[in-house]
């Protein structure tokens, strides 16, 4: 499936990403993190912490719904692959991220903006694998 | 307050994600797929991200204290170690195969469509079985925590 090359609305959809990670660190001193926000939720220990990732969640799930009422189109979500791939796909990504740290979010824009040797690590694993693992996939298997 | 502002901030986040297409698997693997439907769109989410975040951060971190709290919380360990690189590779297999990472496929779950929410909830069944073997295997929890 063949995907507009989009440089514009996909870097002022960046700086948005990038704004909301300084917002939250200059209110708040976190760093934003997707992986964080999930596990911290399955977290009960600290009930101001859990409110505060509720809240971060519940605002991000209100996106596509703002989204639509302001430009009058929800966004656009193609999914190639299968159901079993997608299920697959959600364990490795959550088993992964617990070991690594951090997702995108945490280490690929947060911690690479603070010029972290451990992001800018992350980075290039996440990286590396997400390149080999799509090249075996379409051209080696050929799927 | 502190809850207003934590909600605006997601809805930042979540509608910059969705803009800018990392919500979108199609478009993703296609960013991964240099040898076929190359789309590099995503160069620009990363470099439109930094471009803000690097100096927000400069300028922020350069003051005493975030409005609300007394402190940043910022992540303690600099161990760069296999556990991180091994981590992080496997986050990039699991990326690779369906084209969400957490922070495309948590605003994604907004349109409650159905094979998001799958994702999802595998996502947390994967964060919930690495708990699982990271205490059998070790005692102290070794891995940064983010927000």
């Amino acid at each position: 499936m063949i995907t507009e090359f989009t440089p514009l609305t996909s870097a002022f959809g960046g700086a948005l990403v990038g704004l909301s990670a300084v917002l939250l660190m200059a209110l708040h001193g976190r760093i934003l993190g997707a992986t964080g926000i999930v596990g911290g939720l399955m977290r009960f220990d600290n009930a101001s912490d859990w409110a505060l990732r509720a809240a971060l969640l519940l605002g991000m799930l209100a996106a596509p719904t703002a989204l639509l009422l302001v430009t009058g189109t929800g966004p656009t979500i193609d999914i190639p692959v299968s159901t079993p791939a997608i299920l697959l796909s959600g364990v490795i990504v959550g088993f992964g991220t617990f070991f690594g740290g951090g997702c995108t979010s945490g280490h690929g824009i947060c911690g690479n903006a603070r010029f972290s040797r451990r992001s800018i690590t992350a980075t290039i694993s996440f990286m590396v694998g997400a390149f080999v693992t799509v090249f075996v996939i379409r051209h080696v298997i050929g799927a | 307050m502190k809850l207003l502002t934590a909600f605006l901030i997601g809805l930042i986040f979540g509608t910059g994600i969705l803009i800018a297409g990392m919500g979108n698997p199609a478009k993703v693997l296609n960013f991964f797929d240099i040898a076929g439907t190359w789309d590099p769109s995503l160069i620009f989410v990363m470099g439109g991200a930094l471009a803000v975040t690097i100096p927000g951060y400069l300028l922020v971190l350069g003051r005493p204290k975030p409005l609300f709290e007394n402190g940043f919380q910022l992540p303690a360990t600099k161990l760069i170690d296999k556990r991180l690189v091994l981590g992080s590779l496997t986050f990039g297999v699991g990326w690779g195969i369906a084209g969400f990472c957490p922070g495309g496929a948590l605003p994604a779950m907004g349109t409650g469509r159905t094979e998001v929410l799958l994702f999802g909830v595998a996502l947390i069944a994967g964060l919930l079985l690495a708990r699982l073997l990271n205490r059998a295997i070790t005692r102290p929890a070794g891995a940064a925590r983010t927000a």
